[in-house]
């Protein structure tokens, strides 16, 4: 008999094939075109638009969804896109809920906001299915960018380089560009090979190459790449992960949960991708709520997500705990791992409930694991980087390093929220000002 | 429940509701059905001469114009007069005025402008034991091509001497129906009492285009690449159409006039507007052919509610009771000031207050960091933009200003007595109180 939800292990083939459909469909499906103009009809056309100040890239809200209601979802889309280039993924991928939508006047009004995310969606796929890009580049300045790092950042950047007219390189460690959209964001919001589309469309303006398998450290060194080009652009994410610091941290079963999200994201055939009965996943931010619902979805029985502080204090917003709980995860807080039980492979887990000072009371407990993922935080990997602060390379104005002629921007930098969208912006605005740094 | 019964020139209904002539009354199976779905009355879809029945259009005969959520606010038509034969028609009004003997019916009618015609129609309508005659003087295409319907409205002399043919040739109550489609209405409506009509109604369609096909550049509804101007109706007329209506009510030559109120009526707060400006019944057509016959039963209720509400016994204690209110311009009182209020907890902060008064208005409203908007009453004119663009009820007001206060727009100190245009010291023309 093949394997069920209750067989103990790490095992594959948990459920049956359309199962794995159904739980990795598509987490909002595409609002069709009544829905769109009944949404878009909500919107008041705020003046100087809340929404606006409150989106990263600060899009244009209010016009876009006025182009949308008049039957312009084409001009709608390039309202979006001319400030967010990847407008497509952050349309599925934002958080509106802490961002557009939150700020949102008919959510003061009514607690309901303007389906801004999904108004956008609409807009940028119409476009993007016509397979229309519609950017032109400028006439070519001679100048050549590298970009180390294919995310959003990097490819933001690249875009709008390309488009002044600069020649890009983008190089990138992994085996395709993308990075989080590609290897990171939950299934169930980019499907359909979504993020590898959006990247083949954005390449259509011209001028960028992308290298992969180009790791800066091993195959690259910064110095090489400030020599051979006019200006540098670091869009390298957080490649290293947060350890336990508990003994026992290598038994099997034992994984990052971002390794875990990236091989899902890229198996071809979810029943052949293993997962636990007894998933514990330690974490309290969106990698550790993407993982326990996708371990949930691949068919585990009991997933517990485990947070060392409140519900108040979890970087994962309301409506990501929330649909964890939908798909039922159960979520504790306020408990810290303690130590890792079992031989060889993990059987147990045990904590102690700590207050909001994270002080610990004394009171454990133990969660049955054969399978645990880590999520608490990731970070900055790289020798012979700029300045840091803390724990990200420093940044003034928009990205300045602490080396001339080299940039910074995303995850990898200081300041701004880890979010794809600020990303974007972030490498957006960098290459803003490389542009007029090389034009001057 | 307030009695709701109506008397309309001596025609008797269960309530002031009817249908207008149009598609809801052109056949027997809809005035049976809207009769028992509560309409106190219906004017037949309007007939023509015997012969053979003019022909519509195959193709879309309907135009619209819809606000949020698909709304239908406007509709457009190209349809002409019945196209059924005449006695097909008559057949079934007999039975059904039999049958309803407590409803009004009224028959439509439109014929050539000749004495004749029009006797012969009356002669033969008169044996439906129908309740009264309504004069089909508005149809604005199709029939005024004919020099029918609004080619007859528009002419006052017309209008006059057909509806003289039909008092003389009847001693049915004649309703003389009215055209929009003209300068002054009042004109059409003095021929029309002057020719003995009973009654007028108003408003009948007004000239559209509702829309143009940007692909095929023709007006819709297009009939294989063409469009014909229509008429327009629902909603968007109303207050085209209350006007039209007040107009007539407060023209002192045509006092005592009655008026049946036609255009845009869709709930029951419609209808007592209508009935407030001197109508003495309604009738609907585009409510009900957007929503079905169900509506009457919320006219009615609504309607009910509030004369019990007001303490109003009958109907007639509504009707006209806001004539003496419509005055012109020029006896409006200006010693009247008021600004706008905004209420702060009821604000939400969209700024669509802001932007209309800064880029269109007095730049009377000021826009904190912190989206706080105020009004600045020495610039705000108490023109009412903001109260109307502001998506939330009663959040911005216009408030009085108290006798004896300073304006500080103009500085001038507030007073309750009366004082308008006519002899203001800027204009030109004042009576100069000596
Ligand atoms: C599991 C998970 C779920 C998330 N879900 C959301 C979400 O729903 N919504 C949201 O807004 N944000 C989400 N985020 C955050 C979001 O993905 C990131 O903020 C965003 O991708 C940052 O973009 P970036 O370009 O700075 O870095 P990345 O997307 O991390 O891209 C960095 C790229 O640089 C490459 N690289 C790294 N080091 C080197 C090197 N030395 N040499 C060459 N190339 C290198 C990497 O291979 C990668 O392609 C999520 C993050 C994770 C981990
Ligand atoms: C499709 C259609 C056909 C109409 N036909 C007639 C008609 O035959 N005779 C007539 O007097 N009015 C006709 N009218 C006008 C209506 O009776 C009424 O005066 C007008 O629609 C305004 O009222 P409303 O806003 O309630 O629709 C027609 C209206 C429509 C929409
Ligand atoms: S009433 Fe008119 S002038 Fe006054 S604040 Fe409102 S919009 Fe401005």
């Amino acid at each position: 008999m093949s394997d069920t939800t209750l067989t103990p292990g790490i095992k594959a083939g948990r459920l049956d094939a359309a199962a794995y459909d159904e739980n990795f469909g598509d987490l909002h499906p595409r609002l069709d075109d009544h829905e769109v103009l009944v949404a878009a009809d909500r919107c008041y056309f705020c003046h100087d638009a809340p929404c606006i100040t409150a989106c990263p890239t600060e899009i244009d809200i209010p016009l876009f969804i006025r182009q949308i209601a008049t039957g312009t979802a084409e001009a709608a889309a390039e309202t979006i896109l001319d400030q967010n280039i990847l407008g497509g993924m952050c349309a599925r991928v934002c958080p509106t809920e802490t961002l557009c939508e939150q700020a949102c006047v008919r959510e003061a009004a009514e607690g309901k906001p303007v389906l801004i995310g999904q108004l956008q969606r609409y807009a940028t796929d119409t476009l993007m299915e016509q397979g229309k890009h519609p950017f032109a580049r400028a006439v070519r300045t001679g100048k050549q960018v590298a970009v180390v790092g294919a995310g959003p950042a990097g490819l933001a950047c690249a875009h709008r380089l390309a488009m002044h007219g600069h020649d890009v390189t983008i190089y990138d460690a992994r085996q395709k560009p993308g990075g989080l959209n590609e290897y990171g964001i939950a299934a169930y919001k980019s499907v359909d090979g979504f993020a590898e589309r959006e990247v083949d469309w954005l390449l259509q303006i011209g001028g960028i190459t992308i290298e992969t398998g180009k790791s800066l450290g091993s195959d690259l060194t910064l110095d090489q790449l400030k020599a051979s080009h006019d200006a540098v652009f670091l869009g390298l994410g957080l490649g290293g992960v947060n350890a336990l610091g508990l003994e026992a941290e290598d038994k099997d079963g034992i994984e990052n949960a971002v390794d875990f999200i990236a091989d899902l994201r890229q198996a071809r055939d979810l029943a052949k991708l293993p997962v636990g009965r007894d998933v514990v996943v330690i974490g309290g931010g969106m990698t550790a709520v993407d993982a326990a619902v996708q371990a949930k979805l691949l068919g585990a029985l009991n997933v517990s997500l485990v947070y060392r502080r409140g519900r108040d204090r979890m970087n994962a917003s309301v409506f990501e705990q929330d649909l964890a709980a939908s798909k039922g995860v159960r979520i504790i807080t306020n408990a810290q791992p303690v130590a890792i039980h079992g031989n060889g492979a993990v059987r147990e887990i045990e904590f102690e409930y700590t207050d909001d000072s994270l002080t610990p009371t004394g009171q454990t407990f133990r969660l049955a694991a054969d399978q645990v993922f880590k999520a608490i935080g990731q970070t900055l990997q790289g020798d012979g980087l700029p300045k840091l602060e803390g724990r990200k390379i420093a940044v003034t104005g928009a990205g300045r390093t602490s080396v001339a002629g080299i940039w910074a921007g995303g995850d990898c930098a200081a300041g701004g929220d880890d979010l794809t969208v600020t990303a974007v912006a972030e490498g957006r605005d960098a290459a803003e000002d490389i542009h007029s740094s090389l034009m001057g | 429940m307030a009695n709701l019964e109506s008397n309309f020139i001596g025609i008797k209904s269960p309530n002031p509701f009817w249908l207008a002539s149009a598609p809801p009354t052109d056949k027997e199976y809809n005035v049976r059905r809207a009769f028992d779905a509560g309409w106190g009355g219906v004017v037949w879809k309007t007939l023509g001469e015997d012969g053979p029945p003019v022909v519509n259009v195959n193709g879309p005969r309907y135009g619209a114009i819809w606000g949020a959520d698909r709304r239908l606010l406007g509709l457009n038509n190209i349809e002409l007069i019945t196209d059924r034969p005449l006695q097909t028609n008559l057949d079934e009004m007999t039975r059904v005025k039999r049958d309803y003997p407590d409803h009004a019916l009224i028959a439509s009618l439109m014929v050539p402008v000749d004495e004749d015609s029009w006797k012969d129609i009356l002669s033969r309508v008169i044996d439906t034991g129908c309740d009264g005659v309504e004069l089909n003087f508005g149809c604005p295409h199709g029939m005024s091509e004919r020099g029918m319907g609004s080619a007859v409205g528009q002419v006052p002399d017309y209008v006059q001497m057909v509806t003289e043919w039909c008092k003389k040739h009847s001693n049915l109550p004649v309703i003389v129906k009215l055209t929009p489609n003209i300068a002054d209405i009042r004109k059409p409506a003095q021929a029309a009492k002057d020719g003995g009509a009973d009654a007028v109604s108003l408003i009948n369609t007004i000239n559209s285009i509702t829309s143009v096909d940007l692909d095929l550049f023709a007006p819709q509804p297009t009939i294989d690449g063409l469009g014909a101007h229509g008429g327009y109706c629902g909603p968007a007329v109303k207050p085209i159409a209350l006007n039209m209506v007040a107009e007539i009510a407060r023209t002192p030559e045509l006092a005592g006039l009655p008026i049946s109120g036609i255009g845009g009526v869709t709930t029951w707060r419609d209808a007592a507007e209508f009935m407030a400006l001197g109508a003495g019944n309604v009738q609907v057509c585009t409510a009900a052919m957007t929503y079905g016959f169900k509506i009457v039963e919320e006219m009615i209720s609504g309607l009910s509610q509030y004369m019990d509400e007001k303490g109003f016994t009958t109907v007639d204690e509504l009707v006209g009771r806001a004539v003496p209110n419509v005055v012109n311009w020029q006896d409006l009182n200006l010693n009247y000031v008021t600004k706008a209020r905004i209420d702060q907890d009821a604000c939400i902060k969209c700024g669509r207050c802001f932007a209309a008064c800064e880029d269109t208005s007095h730049q009377a409203i000021s826009m904190s960091e912190d989206r706080v908007f105020d009004v600045i009453d020495a610039e705000c004119v108490a023109c009412n933009l903001c109260v109307n663009v502001c998506p939330v009820e009663d959040c911005i007001t216009m408030e009085r200003l108290p006798e004896g206060d300073v304006d500080p727009r103009t500085g001038k100190t507030v007073s309750d007595d009366y004082a308008n245009w006519t002899t203001h010291p800027n204009n030109p023309m004042k009576c100069a109180a000596e």
